[in-house]
């Protein structure tokens, strides 16, 4: 039984030492060279005076492989990694820094970086001597359940959030993914998501598991959909693991009709948001061979807890299901009153156990425990749950169909959004007098009602730009003189919803 | 095209189009920009961009998006 990842990451370099591991817009890796290059770091990173075991390193991360490296270099120091984009605003990657402390912070785009020089960089370009005895040493000491990553997402108190998971979890999750799809030492894995984004975590992990390879897809290529279509063949990809909204670019644009030659899809799967099945219909006419899975989970229970192999066509009107629980995972529905729902067609909220939790919430307890309660349904040993604040139900075959969200967080574009971050940054700017969000689902557009002295809509958007990353930016904005209340004094989100959509269709 | 400045406003506000240039490839504009641009004058304007123009070229500047909407109209 593996206790650390990077047993996966050395089995498939001891199988495939000179196969390449990960591939950049610019450059390519082996498995030992990623193995060498992974010591290295964690070798200087040891060697730093403030070192000590399970402590964060922040990575300030670009889509290149010197981050894939990076995470692996902390984990072999015995550390966890921080993800972090430097396309984030400055204020709120200082937030996040200033919360993790991290013992130090590795650059991966240092060659031609200059971000803040009065903070201790790890040089990528420097040579670092590896100790491997002191390296045996630390791997010695090394349990399943240390951390092995925290994923900031978006916080409803305004402050982002830091979801701190194990190694226990990540093997099992690997566990799971390969009982169900069995992937081949030939898979060729094409990264879409940033790695501040768990959806990069089953690239990278499910390659090392299965000895594949990892190819990251330059960004501007998400504006091209033609070009990534034809990028996708190129570099024979087999197995997207990729956003929803994503894979809608190219559907959206008709550009699997639009190219000569398709790409030999084995598994195309897909999570974040709820697939349209319009989409969805375009891709499964296209690849009638491959299969397309439906992947539902939050950052707290490591990545995904059920999935779903789209066996059938779907109607516009229909929903896909979120499907049935991974093998590492147990899934409960629990009504307003507690109770367990076995039923189907009755709304309950998604509570998830088993080895597939996070470790927590980096460095709030409060948070945690409210969040991963004890589970009232297991009875003799102490058992936690997470408390996903997403509604759903069984379907006629037992599958779970998400529903709805218990509160304002939202799916845009692929994040997880809190609209609590979002009215918490406009609120803060001071010639905003009061401002709420609300998401048209349907149009995929965040909505701000703002009051104000006077017109400041750019303004407005120059100040979160300091704030916010752009995706949480709202797409329009409506200034009012007042904003409605409800019967409990506070703002009547579903009569602005109302009002919008009445003049707006 | 009034309609485009409108659509160019409401989507990124903080960006002043008539001055700048390398919108793609300097890194002002991103993917999800440049695909709700298209939808939208797409929808609004009543035409069909084709698949093959939506590459950084034509996005780099606003000149170069108003000569990709003449080849339509």
């Amino acid at each position: 039984m593996k206790y650390n990842v990077l047993q996966y990451l050395e089995e498939s370099c001891m199988r495939f030492p000179e196969k390449i591991a990960f591939e950049d817009e610019n450059e390519a890796i082996t498995y030992s060279k990623t193995v060498e290059y992974a010591k290295k770091i964690a070798s200087y990173v040891l060697s730093l005076k403030n070192y000590k075991p399970n402590a964060a390193v922040a990575i300030l991360i670009d889509r290149n492989i010197d981050s894939i490296v990076s995470f692996f270099g902390v984990v072999y120091a015995g550390g966890f990694y921080v993800p972090i984009d430097l396309n984030m605003p400055k204020e709120r990657v200082d937030l996040i820094l200033e919360s993790v402390k991290p013992i130090a912070i590795i650059d991966s785009r240092i060659k031609s970086g200059d971000y803040d020089n009065s903070k201790s960089y790890i040089d990528l370009l420097n040579n670092y001597t590896v100790c491997d005895d002191l390296l045996q040493k630390v791997r010695n000491n090394m349990i399943d359940e240390d951390p092995l990553y925290a994923i900031f997402t978006s916080g409803s108190t305004g402050v982002p959030k830091g979801v701190l998971i194990s190694h226990r979890s990540v093997i099992d999750l690997l566990d799971a993914f390969n009982e169900a799809f069995h992937f081949e030492n030939d898979s060729v894995f094409c990264n879409q998501a940033l790695f501040d984004f768990d959806v990069s975590v089953k690239d990278v992990y499910n390659s090392i598991y299965c000895g594949g390879k990892v190819v990251v897809a330059p960004k501007k290529l998400f504006m091209s959909p033609k070009l990534l279509v034809e990028f996708l063949v190129k570099k024979e990809i087999n197995t997207m693991i990729w956003a929803v909204s994503a894979l809608k670019i190219i559907s959206d644009f008709a550009a699997l009709d639009a190219v000569d030659e398709l790409p030999k899809l084995r598994y195309s799967m897909f999570s974040g948001e709820v697939m349209p099945p319009k989409s969805l219909m375009y891709w499964k006419k296209h690849f009638p061979n491959t299969k397309f899975v439906n992947l539902y989970g939050p950052t707290e229970i490591t990545c995904n807890c059920t999935y779903y192999i789209v066996d059938r066509d779907f109607s516009p009107e229909e929903k896909i299901p979120a499907g049935k629980p991974f093998t590492n995972t147990r899934i409960k529905l629990i009504d307003e009153s507690g109770k367990l729902i076995t039923e189907a067609g009755q709304l309950g909220e998604i509570c998830v156990s088993g080895r597939c939790l996070a470790l927590g919430y980096w460095s709030d307890f409060e948070k945690t425990e409210k969040s991963f309660p004890k589970d009232p349904f297991v009875n003799g040993y102490s058992s936690r749950m997470y408390k996903t604040g997403d509604l759903g139900q069984y379907d006629d075959d037992g599958n779970i169909v998400f529903s709805s969200r218990k509160d304002h967080q939202i799916k845009h574009m692929g994040h997880r959004i809190e609209l609590g971050e979002i009215e918490a940054a406009l609120n803060s700017i001071p010639f905003v007098t009061t401002a709420v969000c609300i998401y048209i689902e349907a149009k995929e557009t965040i909505l701000c009602f703002y009051q104000a002295d006077e017109e400041c809509k750019k303004e407005i958007i120059r100040e979160l730009g300091l704030k916010l990353p752009k995706y949480m930016w709202p797409n329009s904005f409506v200034k009012k003189e007042a904003l409605p209340l409800n019967k409990n004094g506070k703002i009547d989100r579903i009569m602005l919803k109302k009002e919008w959509e009445a003049e707006n269709g | 095209m009034d309609k485009l400045n409108e659509i160019l406003e409401d989507i990124r506000p903080d960006i002043d189009f008539d001055s700048a240039e390398s919108l793609v490839d300097g890194n002002i504009l991103d993917s999800f920009d440049i695909i709700t641009l298209v939808s939208r004058i797409n929808e609004e304007l009543g035409i069909e961009i084709s698949v093959d123009e939506l590459i950084p070229e034509n996005f780099n500047s606003k000149k170069a998006m108003e000569k990709l909407i003449e080849k339509y109209q």
